[in-house]
């Protein structure tokens, strides 16, 4: 098939018109939409089995809050330096924004890490998956969003790999803009899920 | 996420030296996605109909031999009645509507070179594929494919003692499901950024065809209703693999719950199979009449409204499931406010034929035939909506009979109107009228044929999932009616070979089409049939509405879209 448009010499530019959307985020943003009904989808049903049930009694009373606290705190801070690495590539600094964007993705691991011990932890107290309604939420749950927060941090690891002095600040600018909305949804679903799983069924 | 794909795809130099593999098998291009699409769906509707053709000869005449497949036995009847709904529903109209018009169409109505994130819209197409193959492997799995039926309700399909023999066939089926709700996800993620935010200048999305606008809309509500059935589907493929209890009342959970995630995704999922089919239709209509659409804002407006309105009548499917029945009420009057944006639409499209210069061509022949039946399937759609009369109609013939007549105009109909309609901007040829015209009639007088018999057995009490109906002496006197439903299959059926004679000779022997060969004024015609590699010679400037037909004082009766054809068309 000839390409004439080729031979005729136009512009490229997958988008000419001047629509004031920026595409990749719009995308993001439409791709969320879908997560946040995947994610309130479930919120809702666990909520409304905790209705039907009448509370979920001693099985919520054994969820290990503590650590979920701290991995609240380690989240918030990834987000913090996900946050600084935005700040930094605005300002050009490409090297600062790598930093900061690797220690956002080393925070991440942290949380996985605390989140193993955890789950090994209650398994071995015997709330496996099988134990009760309330475990098999738990585990469901929980499971889905550390899925959510491997993919962003093998991202996240991947565009501090590709980050080198050559970068131009704008691309990395807008892959940061991109990935960093992605994980502040994620930090924000931790929230939800920390309220909902952990501290709501602790209190009783 | 996106964006080096974008800059990749569009480095044309690349396009240019690429082989067999990257032009036609894994290809970015939305046109050639589409059509991928397009053949998947064919491909699919044909073992659909095939399985229908099975369990519509084992009703017309029960415990008989069906020719090509032998005696049915009850597993195998739930098996072929289950795979149809799934396949028809799934695998056919979403990838048909969605993927292959929405793939081809959205990017040139709105004038785009391609969609916005082409690896992904790649993506999509690999992943519904894989979802299809998966879905066929389970008809040769040990047990067969799933048996609990196209709803797959709970515990019947949860718990591996009340279907013994069927695990890997009903695991099989949620997985494939799964892999087709992702691919769609993907679809609508690409969808909705191109037609928001890479449209040509002058593209308003008041000057948007309105195929684009429901094709929006369904992608909309697609994204918003599907997130708990995903977790609903991983719920329940860890009830069956993994041995927890998410639905399971003896585990202390609630079974309706899967009902309530079933049809609050099942049901806007009707509308995103429904609103691109009647979009369809609108396209068709006005080039047709040579009339502008009647009513084109309000007719945006109504499609918005039942958008929004198709998240709040999921329940009416449950009025017999034991759910609160105070419940049903507000569902009762949210089901009959829909009927009220439809009819609205309805309404606008006979407007438009009214005193138009009608041709009544293959497409519009098609695009009439969906428009009455939309309506039968529409106006008996207020019975079942209905509290009181839904709890005698309920899982009788009825709903089968209500439910194709919604689907099938617009998924089935409308789609081989679309095909007739766009075959000369797909495949730069035209298709043949006669056999066309034959086609339309046996589709549409078979497929009548099959469902108002189907309304009559419904209406007279026949229960559907019956496998041997001559067992009960009530079906007796209904048992005349499948017979005459099931030869009507067999007449759709036969009307198919036309149509594959068409498609195919037409593909590679027909005449050559000019670019606009039903002058029409959407952006798609104004581009070269097939359009080039990119879309557009130059990206067009959009200066006037989609539907201008017969504007008073002007030479031809039609205005273009675009405002370079139309100068061009000024001087001949």
């Amino acid at each position: 098939m000839a390409n004439s448009a080729v031979e005729i010499g136009i512009s490229h530019a997958p988008h000419e018109v001047e629509t004031s959307f920026e595409i990749g985020k719009l995308g993001m943003w439409v791709f969320l939409a879908g997560e946040t009904m995947l994610f309130g989808g479930l919120m809702c049903v666990f909520v409304l089995e905790w209705i039907y049930h009448g509370g979920w009694g001693a099985d919520g009373a054994h969820v290990n809050w503590p650590l979920g606290a701290i991995n609240t705190f380690v989240l918030f801070t990834s987000s913090l330096t996900a946050a600084l690495a935005q700040g930094a590539a605005r300002v050009h600094d490409s090297a600062r924004a790598k930093r900061y964007l690797s220690a956002a993705a080393l925070l991440g691991v942290l949380f996985l890490i605390i989140k193993a011990f955890e789950y090994a932890g209650d398994y071995h107290e015997g709330f496996t998956p099988l134990a009760a309604l309330f475990w098999s939420f738990y585990y469901l749950m929980t499971g889905l969003h550390v899925l959510h927060l491997l993919g962003g941090i093998v991202v996240m690891f991947g565009l501090a790999l590709m980050v080198n002095p050559r970068t131009p600040a704008s691309w990395l600018e807008r892959k940061l803009k991109y990935i960093c909305l992605y994980w502040y949804f994620v930090e924000t679903v931790w929230i939800l899920l920390f309220a909902l799983v952990y501290l709501a069924p602790a209190a009783g | 996420m996106a964006e080096t794909t974008l800059e990749a795809a569009h480095s044309s130099e690349a396009h240019e030296k690429m082989g067999f593999w990257r032009a036609y098998l894994f290809s970015v291009d939305h046109k050639v996605i589409g059509k991928q699409y397009l053949f998947l769906g064919l491909f699919m509707g044909f073992v659909g109909v095939f399985l229908s053709y099975v369990f519509r000869w084992q009703l017309a005449w029960p415990g008989s031999s069906v020719p090509l497949w032998g005696k049915v036995t009850a597993p195998q009847y739930y098996e072929v009645v289950t795979m149809h709904g799934t396949i028809m529903v799934f695998f056919v109209a979403m990838p048909v509507l969605l993927g292959a018009f929405g793939n081809f169409l959205i990017p040139l109505m709105v004038g785009a070179r391609d969609m916005a994130f082409p690896r992904l819209n790649m993506a999509s197409f690999w992943t519904i594929f894989v979802g299809s193959v998966l879905l066929l492997i389970s008809f040769f799995v040990p047990g067969g494919g799933s048996h609990a039926g196209w709803t797959n309700y709970v515990p019947l399909s949860d718990a591996s003692k009340y279907l013994p023999g069927n695990y890997w066939g009903g695991n099989l089926w949620l997985i494939a499901l799964a892999i087709d709700f992702a691919s769609v996800l993907m679809g609508g993620i690409n969808f909705l950024t191109t037609a928001i935010a890479m449209r040509a200048p002058g593209m308003t999305i008041w000057r948007m065809p309105l195929l684009v606008w429901q094709e929006l809309v369904a992608s909309v509500l697609f994204m918003l209703s599907v997130g708990p059935l995903i977790a609903g589907v991983v719920m329940l493929l860890c009830d069956r693999m993994v041995g927890t209890g998410f639905f399971l009342p003896e585990k202390g959970a609630d079974p309706l719950l899967w009902q309530h995630l079933f049809w609050f995704f099942g049901h806007p999922e009707v509308y995103v199979v429904a609103m691109p089919g009647l979009g369809i239709v609108q396209e068709i209509l006005p080039v047709f009449s040579r009339k502008p659409i009647f009513g084109y804002r309000m007719i945006v407006w109504a499609v918005i409204v039942a958008g929004i309105l198709s998240f709040t009548v999921w329940a009416h499917h449950m009025f017999v499931s034991g759910m609160n029945p105070v419940l049903a009420e507000p569902f009762s009057v949210t089901t009959i406010a829909i009927s009220i944006p439809f009819a609205v639409m309805l309404f606008a499209m006979i407007a438009t034929l009214w005193r138009g210069q009608i041709t009544f061509s293959t497409p519009m022949l098609f695009a009439l035939g969906a428009l009455a039946n939309f309506i039968l399937g529409g106006v008996t759609g207020i019975p079942l909506g209905t509290n009181a009369s839904d709890i005698y109609l309920h899982d009788t013939y009825f709903v089968i009979a209500h439910f194709h007549n919604t689907l099938v105009p617009t998924a089935i109909i409308a789609g081989f109107g679309g095909i007739y309609y766009w075959f000369p901007k797909m495949f730069g040829r035209m298709m043949n009228e006669t056999l066309g015209k034959i086609h339309f009639i046996f589709t549409w007088v078979g497929f009548n044929m099959v469902f108002i018999p189907l309304f009559l057995i419904g209406i007279g009490g026949g229960q559907r999932r019956i496998y041997m109906s001559s067992v009960y002496t009530y079906y007796k006197p209904l048992q005349p009616l499948h017979v005459i439903a099931t030869i009507g299959l067999l007449i759709i059926i036969a009307g198919q070979i036309p149509f594959l004679i068409n498609f195919f000779m037409s593909m590679f022997r027909g005449a050559k089409a000019p670019a606009n060969p039903w002058n029409a004024t959407t952006l798609e015609w104004a581009t070269d049939s097939p359009p080039p590699h990119e879309n557009f010679h130059t990206i067009p400037t959009v200066v006037r509405g989609p539907y201008d037909y017969s504007l008073p004082g002007m030479q031809q009766d039609w205005a273009p879209q675009a405002a370079s054809v139309q100068a061009g068309a000024a001087q001949g």
